[in-house]
């Protein structure tokens, strides 16, 4: 770890002035994935901006009937949540699913949207990586690559984003409040990781001085149909081999609305929207989840370690959508797949 | 008396260790301490070409940077860096000796700062060229280039013919990766710097006389002036047998800054030292068609380092489970450029017995025989190396009570035809066996006249709970209750003890303890029965006793002189006695413990997903001293074992000759949430021939043998064998 500066943002408009005066600088809220990072020399900034102390803690429904989440609310906070228990469960169990309750309770939910992918040989300053050192090489390719992506891949890095918490929100069609040197905007979550392609440096599309100030929750949020299912090398504390967010609306056993996101598989969550079309007016049938497994897992590509996710992928979906279409979404405190 | 011994007594440092008061290594402190951190090599052989440590020196709070060409004097001879554990063949790692690197992870520079964060820093500004040389990291590459070494037992009989004509054969390679043993706590040293060139040196270590030696060999010191004390450990199960680097690191530092130095490795840092080596082990089994063995045939290739030999006894188990005319059992070594393997539980067993215990599985599929059956059916009341009877075995018990405590007989034998909803149902069962040695321990036991006595010896307590027996024991023979008794472990100045290690220091403390307290014993009696108007006036001295804190006539407590009373009659104000256990030598026996292991999985037919969801692990190991600790001892075992079937794999990119998994985030080991119903059964094994109190020690039979019973439990639910450990999904789904 490296010696480093500290400030603290006092407001909103604050931080960002100190983002943009400060090139070398990074943003630390929970600090769950960047302390790790600093303590490996994979991230050396050379200023941390302190923003855990900004007033983005609150969790208030919208005009429309939808929910907006502060980016600083703690991940515990916002998967205990009663409007979040009864309205989004799926967005509850996928952060349940992850990490310990230690690391949830500092987590926050801006910067589980910025964490960093897993890969050994991004958190090995010994080894080439491109994402951590541009240029440098892709270890894992030829490499120890069991569990990397096998989706949205490129050439110069196979890496998965690690996050439960972004793939219910993919699922769900959350949008991302920013604020920047020029104002604010918001982005669909699913625009928000980028793939690979040529800079697998750059994780996000949130441009230079721009900030996290919360998460938004259409108002549709699938209480009745989901689930998300999490295969891992042991039942609890591990990333995700691959994950899965499915939520449905069904009308008798007729689909009239199908989400199906991914994790575990792709630099991010990995969404199709001509599955999910190919859902929408069939039966909730093991055969039609089928379908639209293989539509999801369409120019899936397979290396040396990872071909067994590809199968994997396609039963994990098929199981979830039967989870979330028999209303018996799998349970993040049963020792046990459902 | 048997107050305490064989009763389910709470831990004596429960108490200190949950409310924080139990100190560790890197817990103590002392005026001026400052910290040194490690820069470790990124490169697993070759040499350092250069090595630039202005940059760090330059930054405010740095004190050192101690290296190769910048320290104080190291020995020169291997004799000096031989600790007791050190295998015998080859030159022990001299830590900052040389430019030569060794393994990737192996320590090129220590950096002396005020505080930990500032070395830290500073470690990262310390610039390392190196010169590379061609290595070698991956076993199986290496396999053809296996030296044999000596195996652990001689060849009876052609085992390789009787394997070749046997009606029913059964041969395979069953790989165990690389595991390692992250303990809870971090390895850690504080030396304290007692002027003079004195030092006392708080250490994570299984062995503090053990780590004194060694350093006053390393730094050629006196005896007098090195302490070394390790009064709490946090977790070894082996990785604390040998002196690690730290210890000789904070030393260096201590030395050249004459300050108290403390040295804290990071968890990454601590996939540098030793680990379980990787292990291919072949296994031949011949039988007749009724089940009768007629071969064994085993043969472990096992990775070592290029500068020691370290070898186990992986192949040899079969010698004490099951009756065969033929055996060979053989130990070969692959050198690679990675640091010397280390104990790790169970050593050799917990890999050589599950490669067994899953060929023994693959037999009896092949003879059409229930496993146990074929378990029975091979059965040795003798072990067969040495053709001797056992002081004790109660292993058909163990398989007796462990099949009815799981419901064995209800097994259906074909694999895939039990099932639970979407999970497939497996059942699986395997054989443990551990030696039960014992070492020489002293012990010190201080009475005073207030009826309080101390319990001295340089024994570690590694969390498995010696502490608390060495108490039970010395209340029991004292008569005393334990809230009397004080016990003080780990100091090096201490009564004498080996490495806490081999599951030896329950027996063995145990014996040392008696000892001192049967010398008290006759003291008290001899003065008891000379106070004027004695109760016990003629009395026979063998027939005096100690209980409820008196000196009595056995069967008459009546009769009894209050130890107080005695002692001030006496005028003594201490009664102090030291004494090294004395075990009787017995050539004619074999002594071993014994387990019985039944695993249920259930295993998701879709994904693969495995869990162990019951694991009946009965277990005959002598008297149990204390069936609280000792069940602990054997969940920690199952758990672990657990592990190794599922979870444990040391990754290496053998392209880089690196670790790529050295952190407990991405090296699996159980969670809560992988564990189910678990139950030990003590089965009753009296012994009165291995020793007084019968014991035989608990360290390492829990992990024996379970990795198999989940593997065969693996095999009964899917159909599928896998040999390559740890079983993970993916290996399912293929």
């Amino acid at each position: 770890m490296i010696n480093f500066q500290y400030s603290r943002a006092t407001d909103v408009a604050d931080a960002i002035l100190l983002l943009s005066a400060h090139p070398g600088a990074k943003l630390i809220a929970g600090g769950t994935n960047l302390i790790d990072l600093m303590k490996e020399n994979v991230e050396e900034p050379s200023r941390l901006i302190d923003i855990s102390r900004l007033p983005l803690r609150k969790i208030e429904e919208t005009a429309d009937g939808g929910l907006r989440i502060g980016a600083l609310v703690p991940n515990s906070d916002l998967a205990y949540h009663p409007l979040i228990e009864q309205r989004y469960p799926l967005v509850a169990s996928a952060i349940l699913a992850g990490a310990s309750a230690q690391l949830r309770n500092m987590a926050s939910v801006g910067g589980n949207l910025m964490q960093r992918t897993r890969c050994a040989y991004f958190y090995d300053t010994a080894t080439p990586c491109n994402k951590r050192t541009p240029g440098s090489g892709c270890s894992a390719i030829d490499g120890l690559n069991r569990n990397h992506a096998i989706l949205g891949t490129s050439a110069s890095c196979i890496a998965t984003n690690p996050s439960d918490m972004s793939v219910a929100l993919a699922a769900l069609g959350a949008r991302v409040h920013i604020a920047g040197p020029s104002g604010e905007r918001t982005m669909a979550l699913a625009d928000f990781h980028r793939l690979p392609v040529d800079t697998p440096h750059i994780d996000t599309n949130l441009d230079i001085g721009e900030i996290i100030t919360a998460i938004e929750l259409p108002p549709r949020g699938f209480a009745h149909h989901y689930s998300y299912l999490k295969i891992r090398d042991r039942l609890s504390y591990a990333f995700a081999l691959v994950s899965v967010a499915a939520a449905l609306e069904l009308e008798g056993n007729a689909i009239s609305e199908a989400r199906v996101a991914l994790g575990g598989v792709a630099h991010k969550p990995w969404r199709s929207l001509e599955a999910e079309t190919a859902l929408r007016g069939q039966a909730a049938t093991a055969d039609h989840f089928s379908r639209a497994a293989d539509l999801l897992l369409q120019g899936a590509q397979a290396y040396s370690h990872n071909s067994f996710k590809i199968e994997l992928a396609r039963r994990a979906i098929v199981r979830t959508l039967m989870q979330a279409a028999n209303a018996t979404p799998q349970s993040q405190a049963h020792k046990k797949i459902a | 008396m048997n107050a305490y011994v064989g009763t389910p007594t709470s831990r004596v440092d429960g108490r200190a260790k949950v409310t924080g008061t139990a100190k560790y290594a890197g817990e103590f402190t002392a005026n001026g301490l400052v910290h040194g951190f490690v820069v470790a090599a990124t490169i697993p052989r070759g040499r350092i070409a250069r090595l630039d440590t202005s940059e760090a020196l330059r930054v405010t709070g740095v004190l050192d940077v101690l290296t190769h060409t910048h320290r104080p004097p190291l020995a020169d001879k291997d004799e000096a860096w031989m600790d007791e554990v050190a295998p015998d063949e080859g030159s022990p790692f001299r830590p900052l000796y040389d430019d030569n690197i060794k393994f990737n992870g192996q320590p090129i520079a220590l950096v002396v700062a005020e505080d930990w964060e500032t070395a830290k820093f500073a470690a990262t500004l310390v610039h390392v060229e190196y010169q590379e040389g061609a290595f070698g990291t991956d076993l199986e590459a290496g396999r053809d280039k296996a030296i044999e070494v000596q195996g652990p037992h001689k060849p009876r009989g052609d085992a390789a013919g009787a394997l070749a004509g046997a009606a029913v054969r059964h041969e395979a390679d069953y790989f165990i990766p690389t595991e390692h043993h992250n303990p809870m706590e971090l390895f850690a040293t504080t030396v304290v710097w007692d002027g003079n060139g004195r030092i006392t040196v708080y250490d994570k270590t299984q062995g503090v006389q053990n780590v004194h030696k060694y350093l006053c060999g390393v730094f050629g010191k006196k005896p007098d002036d090195i302490r070394v004390l390790s009064p709490y450990v946090g977790g070894a199960f082996g990785s604390g047998l040998r002196p690690q680097y730290q210890v000789v690191l904070a030393t260096l530092g201590a030395l050249a800054l004459k300050r108290s130095v403390r040295v804290v490795l990071t968890r990454q840092q601590m996939y540098g030292l030793g680990h379980r080596p990787a292990t291919i082990e072949r296994v031949g089994l011949g039988a007749k068609p009724d089940g009768t063995l007629e071969a064994v045939a085993h043969e472990a290739t096992a990775v070592t380092s290029r500068y020691e030999d370290f070898s186990r006894n992986d192949s040899g188990w079969a010698e004490q489970l099951y009756r065969s005319p033929n055996s060979r059992y053989s130990h070969k070594l692959v050198r690679l450029d990675v640091s010397t393997p280390c104990d790790m539980r169970a050593p050799g067993a917990a890999s050589g017995v599950c490669a067994l215990e899953c060929a023994m599985d693959e037999l009896a599929v092949a003879l059409k025989l229930d496993p146990l059956e074929l378990r029975l059916k091979c059965y040795s009341d003798r072990d067969q190396s040495e053709d001797l009877p056992y002081t004790s075995k109660q292993l058909r018990e163990c398989y007796a009570r462990g099949a009815e405590a799981f419901g064995w007989s209800k097994r259906n034998p074909t694999p895939r035809s039990m099932r639970d909803d979407k999970e497939l149902v497996g059942w699986g069962m395997a054989t443990g066996v551990w030696e039960a040695l014992q070492m020489p321990v002293a012990v010190r036991i201080v009475l005073t006249a207030n009826g309080h006595a101390e319990v001295y010896c340089a024994a570690s307590d590694i969390g498995t709970g010696t502490y608390t027996i060495v108490a039970q024991v010395a209340a029991d023979a004292l008569g005393l209750p334990i809230e009397s008794i004080s016990v003080k472990l780990a100091d090096s100045t201490l009564p004498q003890a080996p490495v806490e290690g081999g599951s030896w220091m329950a027996a063995s403390s145990a014996h040392a303890v008696l000892g001192a307290a049967e010398d008290i014993r006759r003291e008290l009696a001899r003065l008891a029965k000379t106070m004027p108007a004695s109760p016990l006036g003629g009395v026979d001295a063998a027939d005096v006793i100690l209980v409820d804190g008196t000196i009595a006539k056995a069967g008459d407590k009546g009769r009894a002189v209050s130890i107080a009373d005695a002692m001030r009659y006496g005028k003594l104000e201490r009664i102090e006695k030291h004494k090294l256990n004395h075990f009787a030598e017995d050539k004619s026996h074999a002594r071993n413990t014994h387990s019985a292991v039944f695993a249920e999985v259930k295993i998701d037919e879709q994904l693969g997903v495995i869990r162990v969801t019951r694991v009946v692990s009965a277990v005959a190991a002598g008297r149990i001293l204390n069936t609280k600790t000792g069940r602990s001892q054997i969940m920690g075992g199952v758990v672990w074992g657990i592990g190794m079937a599922l979870h444990e794999e040391t990754v290496t990119d053998h392209r880089f000759g690196r670790i790529m998994n050295a952190n407990i985030a991405e090296y699996h080991i159980p969670v809560n949430a992988d564990i189910h119903d678990i139950e030990v059964i003590f089965v009753e094994e009296r012994d009165d021939r291995i020793n007084a109190l019968g014991v035989k020690g608990l360290g390492e039979i829990g992990i024996v043998g379970v990795p198999a019973a989940i593997a065969n439990a693996v095999y009964h639910a899917t159909g599928k064998r896998i040999r390559r450990f740890p079983i993970t999904l993916d290996k399912l789904l293929a």
